[in-house]
């Protein structure tokens, strides 16, 4: 809420703006965000072969466990957009309510990897056992942990929403936050598909 | 208590393992190179407090912090990373001048300079230095400082973001600083290739130092990339359309992309390189799997695209200050643009050229090698069109038109020799030979310093106020074109004898010596021409009364940054300007338009300063120091205090100001007032 | 006091979507995910065929989240937003096909452990270098 007095048309204006270049810029920020991924993909690419002797990818995938996860994920990046529709709406405790959800399904997918994760450190395979398995927790732990910063960020939004309530600012920065969480699933996608499905496929 | 500290007392020291000992090591111990830092700054503190007293040391600490380094104002960050790149440039300098003369000296009584430990890690050294904090420091500051006022706009698109750029920046650059007096730098040079550079083979803390450097300031780069590229395509003034927009904006847009894609790969390699030493993994392990060609293969798809994105500013520095200083406009606008356009394109195809000898087949090589050749033609076509542009100009050879004649001499033989090296059966025989060498210095220095010289040069008057010493400034040139020529052009020689690059020394029964004294003696002529510069500096200042500019228009410009004062307000424009062609100002001097309207002012929003960049800065720093000795409770304190004062600062809805229209009439009148006395 | 970001006052570069939009593309999303789980889990296509098919369909629910969740079919000109990530999509595909392209090449000349068989066979029909007609032995020198 902003406390400047200023005229209301300059802070509508001012507003506008605001948002289109901080919109492009988190967008374009994203896109950058790509271009680490896809390194970390050629990367896992290159290296997953090298399993020095160990087991092979769909050896070690559970493919039920995956597809939970990636159905976990999936369904909070439509609920992050039913929330952001309800934000529009000026429908607060909507918002709030489908933010929760998103919160606790994104919540429910980073246990479920860190779990895969455990399992696999305890069975001998962590990311130190050779090249694939260190450009696989590197990959999906990455994946992994710009998750976390996404329910770090809802955290602190969800705190800036009762405090403030729905303004201008905070519905930029929820903006944000969505589109965010839609890339993540998009990420995921991939992620699904080149590291577990084609996994799974090579076997 | 042992633990905590990490491995700061654990660390041994640095390994011998010259084959000759030289007679002394000019490096002074890291304990003494502390010693003299902290007596120094103590006998300056001191010097202070007699000379001025504690009154004054407040005052301009109170001054420093609230007008400097809390400032979001990117004509104040400008100023603050030229002078940052300017003082790691000198010690870039100091290191080269260390491996011409252990290089020249090798052969003789002395048996050089410095052991072979020492030799690696200055070559290493420089390079990064050079590379990341000269070069990307001065891009960044000329940016900063042209950029905003050339569009028409106030200020870049994220002015918070801008200030944690630098901080990081500078972060990167302590970080760097403190491997002299803690621990030792990586000896692998710049690139720090695995094997080499993994745990195994380099245990110290020499790797890390550089991994972390790169790491912070590589991330304040990102997000520089992404400001500037959002502030041109978002914040231009009102009908300055994309093909109205000065060719220096163009070429940092397209650096900006470039910086953009590029980033995250050095960053995702870097990771995995510090993930491999850090806790064990096998990305680049010559055994269990890793490869290390992987890194080639990334750390180069990041590095051919670094090289562009210094040298497109420094093109399109010239592209401003050509048509000035020919009084005529640029010749082939547009042919410009799609110049820039295709070097962009095209340098993300061509990085295989940098290890041609590392295996691919014929396929390969002749792909990337016939890639690399075609990224020659654009870049000829820019030289073209500037010669274009003088041609039947009224050119006045001021000393900004000196580097420009000194940079197509030089630059056009570097890239010349780049074809030559594009060519993968060439490369096989010239590949890390002292050619390689003599090319890249001759592309970085001819083109990117040469252009940041001009750059410097040209709109110095408009931040200081008064124009720099023209004759020095055209002796730096001289001195330092001679020099380059002087200094390298053995090294071409030697390259096509065969002679290695990064020895220390060179069997004296081959007969070179004689070409490494001189270019021994280029380094000398070069070190004048830096030191006429840091005259020139001295003798404007004594002189700045009489070369004051009092137009805010000193060289009869064209774009909007010379239709303000000298300097600036620190709004720029009260009334953003509207634009409806190319070179505005000169058809707003020049043109035959209707007397100006009196300006409408209106309330204006600027960004308040903040004191989050520099903080965050801070605990990057920590951070970065935390994870080389393995202190792992202040790694958590850094991270956590980055982000935790991050998240405050992102979460204010507190960040700026109003300027209302009559205090803007009122500035304006004491600012116009000023400046004309 | 602030009002909520309604489309009353400005014009938008990107616009936010409906309902439709959101379920369309979840629905769309799950069907796409599931056939490609159960193309691979049920050995519905096997070898190059179900890699090209996944990669289809993972191409195929990419473009409809950015439809659907991201509207970036709805931008206004110019569409930034989309330039930039038709150039970033670019880059990605130059660094994954281009690494593999490359480690490809380069393992493959790496030497490993070959039969005689094999060292000539890879001589002949790799390299492509015939050994003269009139040579008898079998042996060949290097």
């Amino acid at each position: 809420m902003s406390e400047l007095k200023i005229a209301p048309a300059l802070e509508a204006e001012h507003q506008t703006h605001t948002y289109h270049k901080t919109y492009f810029g988190f967008w374009t920020y994203l896109m950058t965000d790509l271009v680490l991924f896809a390194a970390l993909f050629a990367t896992y690419a290159v290296l997953r072969d090298n399993t020095w002797g160990g087991p092979t990818a769909g050896e070690i995938f559970s493919m039920p466990f995956v597809l939970t996860e990636t159905m976990l994920l999936l369904t909070s990046s439509f609920t992050v957009g039913l929330a952001m529709l309800a934000i529009r709406s000026s429908k607060r405790a909507l918002a709030f309510t489908w933010f929760i959800i998103t919160f606790l399904l994104g919540a429910g997918f980073l246990g479920m990897e860190l779990y895969e994760f455990n399992k696999l450190a305890n069975e001998g395979l962590a990311w130190h056992a050779n090249a694939f398995m260190s450009s696989f927790f590197t990959l999906v732990g990455t994946h992994g942990a710009h998750i976390a910063v996404g329910l770090l960020w809802m955290i602190v939004m969800m705190v800036k929403l009762v405090k403030d309530g729905i303004t201008a600012n905070n519905t930029r920065r929820l903006t944000l936050l969505s589109l965010f969480w839609h890339f993540l699933d998009i990420v995921w996608i991939f992620i699904f598909t080149f590291v577990y499905l084609m996994g799974a496929a090579s076997v | 208590m042992w633990n905590l500290l990490g491995r700061f007392f654990a660390h041994g020291g640095a390994h011998h393992e010259t084959l000759v000992e030289p007679k002394f090591d000019i490096l002074p111990p890291p304990f003494v190179l502390g010693l003299t830092a902290v007596v120094g700054g103590l006998l300056i503190f001191g010097a202070l407090m007699y000379f001025k007293g504690w009154q004054w040391i407040k005052k301009t600490a109170i001054y420093i912090w609230k007008e400097w380094l809390t400032s979001l104002d990117p004509k104040k960050i400008g100023i603050m990373y030229i002078i940052v790149a300017a003082l790691m440039g000198l010690r870039g300098l100091a290191d080269a001048i260390m491996m011409r003369a252990q290089q020249a000296l090798a052969t003789t009584d002395l048996n050089g300079i410095m052991t072979s430990e020492h030799f690696q890690q200055v070559f290493t050294a420089h390079g990064t230095i050079m590379i990341f904090f000269l070069a990307m420091g001065l891009m960044f500051g000329i940016i900063n400082l042209v950029l905003p006022m050339q569009l028409g706009a106030r200020d870049v698109a994220f002015p918070f973001m801008n200030s944690v750029s630098f901080w990081l920046f500078t972060a990167g650059m302590i970080l760097m600083n403190l491997s002299l007096v803690f621990g030792e730098f990586a000896a692998t040079g710049w690139l720090a290739y695995p094997p080499l550079s993994g745990i195994e083979y380099s245990p110290g803390v020499g790797v890390d130092y550089w991994i972390w450097t790169l790491q912070i300031s590589g991330i304040g780069s990102l997000l520089s990339g992404i400001n500037f590229f959002v502030t041109i395509l978002k914040m231009r003034a009102p009908g300055m359309s994309l093909m109205k927009m000065p060719i220096f904006a163009w070429s940092v847009l397209c650096s900006m992309v470039l910086v953009m894609f590029a980033f995250p790969i050095l960053t995702a390699t870097l990771a995995m390189l510090s993930l491999d030493r850090l806790f064990g993994m096998h990305f680049f392990t010559s055994d269990f799997g890793g490869d290390p060609m992987m890194y080639i293969n990334l750390i180069w798809a990041w590095g051919h695209p670094e090289v562009y994105i210094l040298v497109l500013p420094a093109f399109g520095i010239f592209s401003e200050i050509v048509p000035v200083f020919s009084r005529k406009r640029l010749f082939g606008y547009t042919s410009m643009v799609f110049a820039l356009v295709a070097i962009t394109f095209l340098s993300y195809i061509v990085w295989l050229h940098h290890f041609f000898t590392m295996g691919a087949g014929g396929d390969v090589n002749a792909f990337f090698g016939i890639a690399t050749m075609a990224i020659a033609v654009p870049t000829g076509v820019k030289i073209f069109n500037w010669l274009f542009t003088m041609y039947r100009g009224r050119i006045k050879f001021a000393s900004p038109m000196w580097w420009f004649i000194a940079f197509v001499l030089t630059f056009t033989i570097g890239g010349a020799t780049g074809v030559i090296l594009a060519v993968p059966a060439i490369d096989f025989q010239v590949h890390n030979s002292l050619f390689l060498v003599a090319h890249f210095h001759n592309t970085i220095i001819g083109g990117v310093v040469f252009g940041f010289m001009a750059g410097i040069t040209y709109w110095f008057p408009k931040f200081a106020g008064f124009k720099l010493n023209d004759a020095l400034g055209k002796v730096a040139a001289s001195l330092w074109a001679l020099g380059f020529v002087v200094a390298f052009g053995p090294l071409y020689i030697l390259g096509l004898m065969g002679a290695t690059r990064r020895l220390d020394h060179y069997d004296p029964s081959l007969g070179w010596q004689w070409l490494f004294a001189v270019a021994a003696v280029g380094v000398v002529i070069i070190i004048t021409g830096v030191l006429t510069q840091v005259l020139q500096i001295i003798v404007s200042i004594i002189q700045r009364k009489k070369n004051l500019d009092t137009t805010g228009d000193p060289w009869d410009g064209r774009t909007l940054e010379w239709s303000t004062t000298s300097p600036p307000p620190h709004y720029n424009f009260a009334v953003t300007p509207v634009v409806d062609r190319i070179d505005p100002f000169w058809y707003q001097k020049h043109g035959h338009k209707k007397e100006a309207e009196k300006p409408k002012y209106a309330d204006i929003l600027m960004p308040k300063n903040s004191a989050a960049g520099i903080i965050i800065g801070g605990f990057a720093l920590l951070f970065g120091f935390a994870i080389i000795w393995k202190i792992w409770p202040l790694v958590i304190i850094g991270l956590v205090g980055a982000i935790v004062t991050l998240i405050i600062r992102a979460t204010s809805d507190d960040t700026e100001y109003v300027i209302t229209a009559d205090e803007l009439k009122r500035m304006e009148a004491a600012h116009l007032k000023g400046s004309a006395a | 006091m602030s009002k909520s970001h309604t489309s009353a006052e400005h014009e938008h570069q990107v616009t936010h979507g409906s309902y439709v939009s959101y379920i369309t593309g979840f629905v769309l999303s799950i069907v796409l995910t599931l056939v490609a789980y159960f193309s691979v889990v049920n050995d519905w296509l096997i070898g190059w065929s179900v890699l090209l098919f996944v990669t289809a369909l993972a191409i195929m629910q990419l473009l409809v989240q950015l439809l659907f969740f991201l509207h970036l079919s709805q931008e206004k000109r110019p569409r930034f937003n989309l330039m930039t990530f038709g150039y970033a999509a670019m880059v990605v595909v130059i660094i994954v096909i281009g690494s593999l392209w490359i480690m490809y090449n380069m393992r493959y000349n790496m030497v490993h452990e070959m039969t005689p068989e094999e060292l000539e066979r890879t001589i002949i029909e790799d390299e492509g270098i015939k050994y003269l007609e009139n040579d008898q032995t079998g042996k060949h020198s290097h």
